[in-house]
């Protein structure tokens, strides 16, 4: 009897907690619903200069509406170019991290020499560096390479990022050597082992870079204002700052569609998610 | 011929070494598979990165040596005085508030194990709502004329400038617990469940309690997982600029300019001897931090 008190009660710490997670959604979402009139008077004191009063806010709006996502989706060609933006910066840093960070991440986990050791503890030094840091170094790079203002000067550094060696070194690490040893004397080269044995065996974790590096892109904004000038290449986490605030609805509507994808992922990876965090907590 | 061309190649010093060190086939795998990786890094961080450090004791035009004078100028700056103070300060506030924020839920969770999974999903979902998405609400929230405000003025207190005044370093300290709950939870969470039951029931039939097992061996247990979590919230903490940034933009309330926002004004100024010198200095700051740590962590863990 005591133990289930207990145990309600702890269940009950980490559900009111979670009201700090869901009630956010609720707000973007009823907020994309409402009608033009109700939501500028709701919100129109804290979001539209020059109004008098408090904000104020409804869980259910009063006359649900599409009418917002249909405005936006019609009348707002620069969305649907930003949209494409995101899209095209995400995937392009995506394939780039499969194509380089993945066999790189192989190499680590399978080298085990002394160099190999020295270097990636340099790898995870780099990983730590802020943006911040990399950042001139990275606009010379740019800048000689002619790169500036265009896509590649944001898929190609995130391409070189570290941090997917990181998680998916973890995975390969895991993979017992005699496995490997196995596959060396039945002759096979580096490349099958790599192919049938790494690949196969490290999907858990080149599926965690893959949606942890998802979230990251879909949300980027210190590159983007950095390196890209022509407003009409910025992807959508810039968007909010370009709109006036006098349409609320579309403000929220656009929320939401950028909310989308970042949700769609993380709850179809979640368990690879899980397995990429996890899995970096553990100290080599 | 071409295995003629192989033994000679071999026989070169270079190469031979090379080999020898242990990157030939035989004993690990071949070095092409670093290759693109690390020559993309050598391009695009670590070749430039020499050059700001070069630059940073040129003068402006980059014509002659002035030696440790940008250095001078930026450690005298009192926007970098500011920045850097401001950014310690987030660190050493927000990065303990989630560690324990966060390791008290997760034991929470992992007594509860019927509920976890759900809960896990739960705290996760912050880290994947994008800044763009959830500002809004910040600055519904937060706004002078926003719902807390609101919701004071109502009770029939006074309202408070959030983000007028140094009210914005915690709300900015909330948003970052608010996102990073989640991931640290799932971060302690592993280590948790990798201590061994029997240290447990050990130490119940000592007659240990609540408190004192998880003083005695929940804690030390946990102490190598310490290292990571800290770690990633470091660099989770760099990224709260995005939030500082989508809400109060390139000038906000100075308890919250970050050293962030200073290497982007910087930059947009075009005043690039100020920033290679700050660069070179953020950069040994946090190595030298990172050295500190793995020191500690190597030496007890």
């Amino acid at each position: 009897m005591r133990l289930r008190i207990r145990q309600n009660l702890l269940t009950c710490i980490p559900l009111l907690l979670s009201m700090a997670v869901w009630l956010p959604l609720a707000f973007l979402v009823s907020g994309s619903l409402s009608g033009k009139q109700e939501i500028s008077e709701l919100l129109g004191p804290s979001l539209i200069s020059g109004k008098e009063g408090y904000a104020d806010w409804n869980l259910f709006p009063q006359y649900p509406t599409l009418r917002s996502y249909v405005e936006l989706l019609l009348d707002s060609p620069e969305f649907f170019v930003m949209f494409w933006n995101s899209l095209w910066l995400t995937a392009g840093s995506l394939v780039g991290q499969l194509l380089v960070a993945l066999p790189a991440a192989w190499w680590f986990a399978r080298a085990g020499t002394r160099f190999g050791r020295w270097l990636f503890t340099a790898y995870i030094i780099l990983m730590i560096m802020p943006f911040q840091v990399t950042m001139v170094s990275n606009y010379f790079a740019l800048n000689t390479a002619g790169l500036l203002d265009t896509h590649w000067s944001i898929v190609l550094p995130m391409t070189f990022s570290t941090f997917p060696v990181y998680i998916m070194y973890r995975f390969f690490k895991a993979i017992p050597q005699s496995m490997i040893e196995a596959a060396q004397i039945d002759g096979a080269s580096n490349f099958q082992i790599f192919f049938h044995i790494g690949l196969p065996l490290g999907k858990a974790g080149i599926a965690s870079a893959m949606v942890l590096g998802f979230l990251e892109y879909w949300n980027l904004i210190e590159q983007p204002m950095t390196f890209l000038k022509t407003k009409s290449r910025w992807p959508l986490s810039l968007f909010l700052p370009e709109v006036s605030a006098a349409n609320l609805g579309i403000l929220f509507a656009a929320s939401v569609i950028i909310l989308f994808p970042s949700i769609l992922v993380f709850l179809f990876g979640q368990e690879y998610l899980e397995k990429g965090l996890a899995g970096s907590g553990v100290k080599e | 011929m071409l295995i003629h061309m192989r033994k000679i190649l071999k026989n070169i010093p270079i190469i031979k070494a090379i080999r020898t060190t242990g990157l030939n086939r035989q004993r690990g795998v071949g070095i092409c598979f670093l290759l693109p990786s690390l020559l993309g890094i050598c391009w695009f961080v670590l070749f430039p990165f020499a050059d700001v450090v070069r630059r940073s004791f040129l003068s402006a035009t980059g014509t002659h040596l002035t030696g440790l004078e940008n250095y001078k100028v930026v450690l005298s700056n009192e926007a970098f005085r500011l920045a850097a103070g401001n950014t310690a300060r987030f660190f050493l506030v927000c990065v303990p508030l989630l560690l324990v924020f966060s390791l008290g839920l997760a034991a929470m969770l992992h007594h509860i194990p019927r509920h976890t999974g759900v809960f896990k999903t739960l705290f996760l979902i912050p880290m994947a709502v994008p800044v763009a998405s959830i500002v809004l609400l910040w600055r519904t929230l937060f706004n002078d004329q926003g719902l807390i405000n609101g919701w004071i003025v109502g009770l029939g207190g006074s309202g408070i400038s959030f983000m007028g005044s140094s009210t914005a370093f915690s709300v900015l300290v909330g948003s970052y617990i608010w996102k990073n709950l989640g991931y640290d939870v799932i971060l302690w969470l592993a280590g948790l469940v990798g201590i061994p039951e029997s240290q447990y029931d050990a130490a119940k039939v000592d007659g240990a309690g609540a408190i004192r097992i998880f003083w005695h061996i929940t804690l030390p247990n946990l102490f190598p997982s310490l290292y990571t979590i800290l770690v990633l919230s470091l660099i989770n903490a760099f990224k709260v600029f995005r939030e500082a940034y989508l809400v109060a933009g390139n000038y906000p309330h100075e308890s919250i300019y970050l050293l962030q926002h200073l290497f982007n004004n910087w930059f947009r100024e075009l005043s690039m001897d100020k920033l290679y010198a700050a660069a070179v200095m953020v950069a040994l700051a946090v190595l030298v931090l990172i050295l500190i740590l793995r020191r500690i962590f190597d030496n007890e863990g």
